[in-house]
């Protein structure tokens, strides 16, 4: 798929009949064709939360729309705040409001408060530990708009930031799950969302998400596979699929990546004898897998191997985002195949 | 507070400013003191006539906000808040050491009264935005005060509050900027080109005055009017004001964004500043 504004792309143009996916496919839902999902978790359970805590305000960068803020806006109005495609403005201006007793939701893309109002999440907000909410969609490889879209690098910036709490939710069911306690735990906080029809997966797993905790949603004997956000959802599909070839594997969710839930991981990898996965929907660098591995080599605790499923250190295509996660080996498919070609070494 | 045309108090009170600002000066041996002397009438005006405080009690609900955007102004505002009785006066000798509470850049969580970390230069206005925005939700009529620089008007995150606070008709918010014509690299004006000005912000919907940073006179009939502006706008007073105001020699030097004083040279600018003391 290397392309060039040089080269024309005849194989495209004369192919017959076969039909290509297109970028904007997936743009409203990471959800697979048959998933059950949820609409717009994030915002239902704000709105909802808001009822009862009067000091929540909402405050977006033109955004509203694409980061489910809408249904906050649309329940009330009077909380909510437009600051235009301002993103420096935006967390400026939560801040503030911060300062005087409110609890501000701000949202835009991952990439845009990331790169583009570090400073001001960093200085403004996390350096006062004040309690801004900042929720952002299109986290690492949720689109296929190229990289002007794709945060692949968001959590490796925001681990680099004192007292600033970074969650990845898996599912509806997490988000709806996590909003509530991220309103109730005091200072700054960074959360990845998962936007429009949200996939649901935990809930056949009976699992409870609790700030700070990973938790061990599947146990297996041969390989264990650590992971955070969508990831995990690959993971236990990944593990489906292991165990009809024979293979044991356990899936660790870690939705809190700051601050690190270490007791609980160092427990699982201290375990002889398994295949250590990580698998995070993020750049290599700086990550999941590297905040762990550092984890480990700090405490001795060496497991039979460690290997990471996580993006290159690149510049994203653009595509469509199936293709795209099967290209950079984040779909279950490339899950389950490169476990499998590591248990074999 | 005092009448037009009968300033003295304040022209008293912007010298023991200057005063305490020469005072923390003399501890580091350098530092931001040309800024310090510059606004110090400004702070007069802010501190003695506009704005409402509890000295007892920095953090009263119903005080005024003052924000200070540019963090090495710290310590002009120190000298502001000293003489305001926010800060004892006896902490001026710990300015810039090791365990101080008046750091060298302003920190919120360090020093009573310093309402915002600043020293990431642009950030000021924008929180303005912001607490103007919940004090209107509070219902309260307290007001925002930022003061920023000429140099803060590079930075696009002004701008950006700028026009926001013109969008949201921030009534609440009274802008207060130190032009005096010296950045890092230079004189302001080289350095970028922001003027014209004062037709910028209108445009941008603010309500905008241009004096004199260093008459109080003209000050004081300033914030008066941003104060008690009828139109739903937010504020502006656009202070030109003249870097190390008040010490001829100081004045002098070309180069005055980080003055080096030599030893000998405070006692003789402390000088300069007392004769002009009210008796």
């Amino acid at each position: 798929m290397r392309r060039s504004k040089y080269i024309r792309p005849e194989h495209l143009l004369n192919n017959g009949d076969r039909p290509r996916l297109t970028t904007s496919a997936m743009i409203a839902s990471i959800a697979g064709p048959d998933q059950p999902t949820k609409p717009a978790p994030f915002g239902h359970t704000l709105a909802a939360i808001a009822d009862r805590d009067p000091r929540i305000v909402g405050l977006s960068a033109d955004l509203a729309k694409y980061t489910d803020l809408h249904i906050f806006r649309a329940a009330h109005p009077d909380r909510f705040y437009q600051m235009g495609m301002a993103e420096q403005l935006l967390m400026m201006a939560a801040a503030g409001m911060a300062r005087e007793g409110f609890q501000p939701w701000v949202t835009t893309y991952a990439v845009f408060a990331s790169r583009r109002a570090y400073d001001f999440i960093c200085l403004a907000i996390a350096e006062e530990m004040l309690d801004v909410k900042i929720v952002c969609a299109l986290p690492g490889l949720t689109t296929g708009y190229g990289p002007s879209h794709q945060a692949s690098e968001d959590i490796a910036m925001f681990r680099g930031m004192p007292n600033l709490t970074i969650i990845d939710p898996c599912d509806a069911h997490e988000i709806e799950q996590a909003v509530p306690a991220i309103a109730a735990h005091k200072g700054p906080v960074y959360m990845r969302l998962l936007r429009g029809n949200v996939p649901l997966v935990l809930d056949e797993y009976g699992y409870q998400f609790e700030l700070g905790n990973a938790k061990l949603i599947r146990d297996g004997r041969d390989t264990l596979i650590i992971s955070s956000g969508l990831m995990t959802m690959r993971a236990l599909e990944a593990a489906k699929q292991l165990q009809r070839n024979g293979v044991d594997a356990a899936v660790l969710h870690v939705p809190t990546i700051k601050p690190l839930d270490e007791a609980t991981i160092l427990a699982e990898c201290r375990r002889a004898g398994r295949l250590v996965v990580v698998a995070e929907n993020h750049t290599l660098i700086g990550g999941l897998g590297e905040a762990i591995a550092a984890t480990l080599m700090r405490s001795d605790v060496r497991p039979a191997a460690f290997r990471q499923i996580a993006l290159p250190d690149q510049f994203l295509e653009a595509g469509a985002l199936p293709t795209l996660h099967d290209q950079y080996g984040l779909s279950t498919g490339k899950v389950v195949s490169a476990i499998k070609g590591w248990l074999d070494e | 507070m005092a009448e037009i045309g009968h300033n003295v108090s304040l022209s008293e009170r912007a010298r023991r400013i200057r005063r305490n600002a020469l005072r923390m000066g003399e501890v580091q041996g350098q530092g931001y003191i040309a800024q310090a002397l510059g606004v110090a009438d400004v702070l007069a005006v802010s501190y003695f006539h506009a704005t409402s405080y509890r000295p007892e009690d920095p953090e009263w609900e119903g005080r005024d906000r003052f924000l200070l955007s540019i963090g090495h102004y710290a310590i002009a505002l120190y000298a502001a808040l000293i003489e305001a009785k926010i800060i004892p006066e006896d902490e001026l000798e710990t300015y810039g050491t090791d365990e101080s509470r008046l750091p060298m850049s302003g920190m919120a969580a360090y020093t009573p009264g310093m309402e915002i970390t600043g020293g990431s230069l642009g950030h000021g206005l924008g929180i303005a935005v912001g607490i103007c925005l919940a004090l209107k939700r509070k219902g309260s009529k307290s007001f925002v005060y930022n003061l920023f620089s000429d140099g803060e008007l590079d930075e696009g995150s002004t701008w950006e509050a700028a026009m926001s606070a013109g969008s949201y008709k921030l009534d609440n918010l009274i802008g207060i900027v130190d032009v005096n014509q010296m950045q890092a690299d230079g004189p302001s004006l080289g350095v970028m080109n922001f003027e014209p000005l004062a037709p910028k912000f209108e445009s941008f919907g603010w309500f905008v005055q241009r004096v004199d940073g260093n008459d109080i006179d003209a000050l004081v009939k300033a914030f008066d009017a941003a104060r008690h502006q009828d139109a739903p706008k937010p504020r502006l007073i656009i202070c030109d004001t003249k870097m190390a105001k008040g010490v001829p020699f100081l004045e002098a030097r070309e180069r005055n964004h980080f003055l080096r004083v030599e030893p000998h040279e405070w006692a003789e600018a402390l000088k300069i500043i007392d004769a002009g003391a009210v008796a």
